[in-house]
């Protein structure tokens, strides 16, 4: 997995959006109405859509450095163990209720957007040409999250109370979207406007006003922030999401499916 | 008009095939058994998502998840549409949901079978849609508008889904052994109760004279069935597989293919509530909706302030339909 300096990179933004698409996943089937099922199930489907052309680069950079094709979207996702996931800590951890996983996406794809929002204009083409097909998902997922926030925060004294238990336990997971990694950085450096702390400022900027507007309580400016993902290390969940996803591979090596 | 007249006007529609549309005048009866067919439809692809949505965190590829995660989304949708068309005959669909949790409505027996390997995701689209195209591309013309519209659009997706089932049981009995094993364990599960989901035989189906009359029904439950296995007998072929009946075989003189007598106990013990996965399948459908009902009221609570304080027009956006 090494050798392209791209290659890191691309597997943390992959990571990111299938685990994410897979444990919203969990919801189909389950939601609290059939047009919130579809819609939360749309979400899920773009997430794991997006780790697809990210892991298809990444397997073609890979492949074309050594002259074989034996990376695919698959192997990248199937075959590698928790160590080697790049993906936040934020997107693994369990849906919870509603409210949890309503509040989970909106943190999420507020990152998204403003990350794929800077990507679009990147030096690397290829980057640039699926951030913007995500840009327009990630757009519409923040826009329909948000909209639940405020509903839930704004809701009844029992959605507000979820909603605010809620915030409590995601928060000190936010912080991890803006330390940046070596990896991080040299993407970045690469393109002269990017700046992971401009990123954060407007991240925070939004985020606080939508909260507010849900009339919940803003988290405190010192809370401490869970980190780790990025380098690959992990919460338990992880591992037991992997075990699940990666079963059919793992106990029939080989096969095409 | 008095009701002698209505009856006649009505009639005259069913027989000169005009579609009958939610404002006309209908027999209370005809009412009534469209609202249990639609309903009783509607319910099972709700409760149809389950067992699938049970693969969807395991799927074997990544194009494999997320075809999969469409195609149980796209039964969501069905489970929508239809949900729509049943309320136009005056129903709601909190007192749908209601009557299937209570278990007062059905749904489709099939999916009180659990999912117990990945071929059965391919032996569901196969066998499980196979049969269910069967049984609605003639609901497409069905006598009532908004139920014969609303199957065009699933009969058009439940042709893709079937297609995706074959394909998946192609690619494991053209894989290794153990996947083409797998692939003959699925068909052998869920062979007979695909059978069954044509329902009784005729002589038993206490709806279906009433049913053909009306033209809500074209066919009847055993022509239907024939149908399935003739088309199936002739698809195994392509995949290499068994079909676990040692009685199928092709009639000439019939110009169909003879097969083995269901097991009716089975059946019935299904409907009454004893299949593998009732009890499952129906506490997974309350945990969702009371799980859900304080989102509910939230949405409702959070519509009604925002009606309170913005122009009407507006507020009419944030209302939210359970």
């Amino acid at each position: 997995m090494h050798g392209d300096n791209t290659t890191d990179y691309l597997l943390f933004l992959a990571d990111s959006s299938l685990i994410m698409g897979q444990r919203l996943s969990e919801w189909t089937g389950h939601g609290p109405m059939l047009e919130q099922d579809i819609a939360i199930t749309n979400i899920s489907l773009d997430t794991i859509g997006q780790a697809r052309y990210f892991y298809q680069l990444a397997a073609k950079r890979q492949n074309e450095k050594t002259g074989k094709t034996e990376i695919t979207e698959d192997s990248l996702a199937y075959l590698r163990d928790a160590h080697q996931y790049r993906n936040l800590l934020l997107t693994e951890l369990p849906n919870g209720d509603w409210g949890q996983t309503i509040l989970k996406i909106y943190l999420y794809a507020n990152w998204q957007k403003l990350i794929y929002g800077k990507l679009i204009y990147a030096s690397d083409k290829d980057i640039a040409a699926i951030a913007d097909k995500a840009l327009k998902e990630v757009q519409y997922h923040t826009s329909w999250s948000s909209d639940w926030v405020r509903r839930l925060g704004d809701g009844t004294s029992e959605s507000h109370e979820r909603m605010e238990k809620a915030l409590e336990y995601l928060w000190p997971y936010t912080g991890e979207m803006f330390m940046e990694t070596d990896y991080e950085r040299r993407q970045y450096e690469r393109d002269k406007d990017f700046s992971l702390d401009t990123i954060r400022k407007e991240w925070t900027e939004e985020v606080y006003h939508i909260l507010q507007e849900a009339t919940l309580t803003l988290p405190q400016a010192d809370t401490f922030m869970h980190k780790g993902g990025k380098k690959g290390v992990h919460t338990e969940y992880l591992g037991y999401i992997l075990a699940e996803m990666q079963f059919l591979q793992r106990a029939y090596p080989g096969c095409e499916w | 008009m008095d009701t002698e007249a209505l009856q006649q006007s009505f009639d005259e529609k069913i027989d000169k095939d005009i579609r009958i549309e939610p404002k006309d005048w209908m027999p209370a009866d005809y009412r009534k058994t469209l609202i249990r067919q639609i309903s009783q439809h509607a319910h099972s692809e709700i409760v149809g998502m389950l067992p699938e949505a049970n693969w969807i965190t395991r799927a074997p590829t990544l194009r494999r998840k997320c075809i999969l995660i469409a195609k149980v989304q796209d039964e969501a949708g069905h489970g929508l549409y239809l949900y729509c068309a049943a309320e136009t005959l005056n129903i709601t669909r909190e007192e749908m949901t209601e009557q299937l949790l209570t278990g007062k409505a059905k749904y489709s027996s099939i999916f009180n079978y659990p999912t117990l390997s990945w071929a059965d995701m391919g032996a569901i689209g196969w066998l499980v849609d196979g049969a269910a195209i069967i049984n609605q591309i003639p609901l497409c013309r069905t006598s009532y508008g908004p139920y014969a519209r609303g199957m065009v659009r699933i009969c058009k997706e439940e042709s893709f889904h079937q297609r995706q089932g074959f394909d998946i049981l192609l690619s494991l009995c053209r894989g290794s052994e153990a996947q083409k094993a797998m692939a003959q364990d699925a068909l052998n599960r869920w062979w007979w109760p695909s059978l069954m989901m044509f329902g009784p035989r005729d002589a038993d189906s206490p709806h279906t004279i009433q049913s053909m009359k009306w033209k809500i029904k074209r066919f009847t439950n055993d022509e239907l069935r024939q149908k399935f296995v003739d088309m199936c007998a002739q698809q195994v072929e392509v995949l290499g597989l068994q079909i676990p009946d040692p009685e199928l075989k092709w009639n000439e003189a019939r110009g169909h293919y003879d097969f083995g007598e269901i097991h009716w106990d089975e059946f019935w013990n299904v409907v009454k509530g004893n299949g593998p996965c009732n009890k499952e399948r129906i506490a997974a459908r309350t945990k969702a909706h009371e799980d859900g009902e304080w989102v509910r009221r939230a949405a409702l609570a959070y519509a009604q302030k925002q009606k309170s304080g913005i122009p009407e027009s507006q507020s009419a956006k944030a209302t939210i339909k359970d």
